[in-house]
């Protein structure tokens, strides 16, 4: 198990290079002048430009600036916003919790009605229930979500007005942002109607979010319950007279989970891509709308620093993910 | 009755060709039929949009902006699925886009997979370090999330559909180089290869001739998977206006401008989304028919 470790990590620190070679990169191959772009409509100065391409070190060599940005990076140095000012670092983990908040909801939600979609239909096979359900999911895992997000918009914001269409909760309540978390906060926040505000912000994105996830899940247990179905042990089961639904959820289930697992695990990707159209829909103050704003401002930094932290934690998520995997079936490790 | 019992002669007279044996099983597929008809409009459209299009697609009928479809009420036939806030008919204009999807993706899958192939290949014959730097690239490419990549690539090299399609092309190869070197690593130890080296092929000739027509399956499912991947890709990106920009009517696009309208005319937002979805969904269907066609493990024998 140690060796298995040890040779996922020696591919982790080769690729965490790699991807703040190609962060750093982008900055310097971007269109526009970084420091006319700061400059802003009034223009700068030949002196004053000179001095600021001193004080960014743009002005040294390629490599020297690059390992300057890395060991910067190691320390958590992602430079500062050229809107805000601020360092990309904090104006990064203060915007990540609304992601996160909206990522688990949306997790949550693709995984509840995913797999037990997924196993009704496996043990439907070709009926009716089972390819109404594919056919859903198929339709799901299609789904353009910034329509999708549209149209539900339409329907539940505009025609029936029960969800407001954006933001995470009612200008009308104010209270401490305690853990970033905006239902746990609200929550103890003890206000009246305050963390059902929050959760009527939060139903439309976690939905447009899920969709995608949900379908990949429900696809995804099912065939690997069918696999398992096929499996003798379940044959051995059936003739002990084992009722189905205990062989269903229990010994068919477990052991169809393992790659379900690995689907949600790797799905992180999906779903802060999805949140970058998604939060941008509904004016969600994540990392993925951020990130979007900042792109059109051309505000380098962030972009950089985004981009960077962003990859490095799906590739923390897929490592963890391999990792569990290789505790759980011990046959990957010998790979 | 006469029929199958003909074929069935037939067939044991002569092994069928690859082609009807793959028509065979795909045929077998209800929704991948559905979804190849479907793809057959959507191309049909794609080359012939313009002349079919009741209208011109840049259009402005300033009489009639934001016309509702024609069973509504003040909907008209002449704009059988409404106007847009500009007055530019609606159906003239998502069929004309039709074309920009098509293209999209054919242009992205070729690019791509070409790319992908190459790279794959030689991947898989090369020696250890080479194929390991090349892997850690494909790694470094893959920890992006690809919407995010290719956002930031059009921003480096300025919004339009050109530049959105070559940054999806970018983004989607990983997937064709790691599905080529998997394939062509597991050709390599069969023992067709070794004979064909040992008659005395060069590495070029067993790359391309011997190995590569027998990894080609799950490439072409790929391809068909990722036609769709870069048509809703290329949707997002015009939708974040980082794609084609107004006026032309790419579907994404479509929907960005509709986007403030939402609420007081549904069609302008309803329709280009639903084309996608079609389009998309006639894709991944077909696809999925590919893959139970073209995989023999699936296959019933």
């Amino acid at each position: 198990m140690l060796k298995y470790v040890l040779s996922r990590l020696a591919t982790f620190i080769p690729t965490f290079i790699g991807v703040t070679l190609i962060s750093f990169a982008f900055i310097r191959v971007l269109p526009g002048d970084p420091i006319v772009v700061m400059a802003g409509e009034r223009g700068i100065t030949e002196e004053r430009y000179a001095q600021l391409q001193q004080q960014f070190g743009f002005d040294r060599p390629i490599y020297v600036q690059f390992w300057d940005y890395f060991t910067g990076v190691l320390q958590g140095d992602l430079g500062n916003s050229f809107v805000t000012k601020k360092p990309v670092w904090d104006e990064f983990f203060s915007l990540f919790p609304a992601t996160l908040e909206l990522s688990i909801c949306a997790m949550i939600f693709a995984v509840a009605l995913g797999l037990p979609a997924g196993v009704i239909a496996a043990v439907n096979r070709g009926k009716f229930f089972d390819r109404a359900l594919m056919s859903t999911a198929l339709v799901g895992y299609s789904m353009p979500i910034f329509w999708w997000a549209l149209l539900l918009i339409i329907v539940f914001s505009g025609n029936l007005g029960w969800t407001p269409v954006s933001g995470r909760i009612d200008l009308l309540y104010y209270f401490p942002n305690a853990t970033g978390f905006m239902l746990i906060d609200s929550l103890a926040s003890g206000q009246d109607g305050a963390f059902l505000s929050a959760l009527r912000h939060l139903l439309l994105p976690t939905i447009v979010l899920g969709t995608i996830p949900l379908a990949v899940i429900a696809r995804q247990t099912r065939s690997a319950m069918l696999e398992v179905l096929g499996e003798d042990y379940i044959r051995t089961a059936r003739a002990k007279g084992m009722s189905s639904g205990r062989i269903n959820g229990i010994h068919a289930l477990r052991n169809a989970l393992i790659p379900v697992i690995t689907v949600i695990g790797l799905s992180v990707g999906t779903l802060l891509a999805g949140a970058i159209l998604t939060e941008t829909i509904f004016s969600w103050p994540g990392i993925g709308k951020w990130m979007v704003d900042s792109i059109f401002r051309r505000d380098y930094p962030v972009v950089q620093g985004g981009l960077l932290l962003i990859a490095v934690m799906v590739m923390v998520v897929n490592l963890t993910v391999d990792m569990l995997y290789g505790i759980i079936n011990p046959k990957i490790r010998k790979r | 009755m006469d029929d199958a019992l003909s074929a069935e002669a037939e067939m044991v007279h002569d092994r069928p060709g690859r082609l009807r044996e793959f028509w065979f099983y795909f045929r077998e597929n209800r929704g991948a039929v559905i979804g190849l008809w479907i793809f057959a409009v959507f191309a049909f459209l794609a080359i012939f949009g313009p002349w079919i299009a009741p209208h011109d697609a840049t259009q402005q009928f300033r009489a009639a902006t934001l016309q509702p479809p024609v069973w509504q009420e003040g909907g008209t036939w002449s704009h059988i699925l409404g106007t847009d806030p500009l007055g530019r008919d609606m159906l003239s204009r998502l069929i004309v886009g039709a074309r920009y999807s098509f293209f999209v993706g054919i242009v992205v899958v070729s690019i791509a997979a070409s790319g992908g192939i190459i790279v794959g290949l030689i991947s898989g014959f090369a020696p250890k370090w080479l194929d390991t730097i090349i892997m850690r690239i494909m790694d470094i490419i893959l920890a992006f999330p690809s919407l995010l990549l290719a956002l930031v690539l059009v921003a480096i090299l300025g919004p339009s559909l050109t530049n959105a399609m070559i940054a999806i092309a970018i983004v989607l190869q990983p997937h064709y180089v790691r599905l080529t070197r998997a394939s062509v690593i597991s050709e390599r130890q069969k023992d067709y290869v070794t004979s064909a080296r040992v008659v005395g092929a060069g590495t070029l000739r067993l790359m391309v001739v011997t190995v590569l027509p027998n990894c080609l399956a799950p490439i072409i499912v790929q391809a068909a998977l990722s036609f769709s991947t870069a048509i809703l890709d290329a949707a997002a990106l015009g939708f974040l206006g980082m794609g084609a920009q107004p006026p032309t009517p790419e579907w994404g696009t479509m929907l960005a401008e509709a986007r403030e309208f939402i609420l007081r005319a549904w069609w302008v937002v309803t329709f280009p989304g639903l084309a996608i979805l079609v389009t998309v969904l006639a894709i991944n269907l077909m696809g999925d028919g590919l893959r139970d066609a073209l995989d023999p493990k699936l296959k019933r024998s």
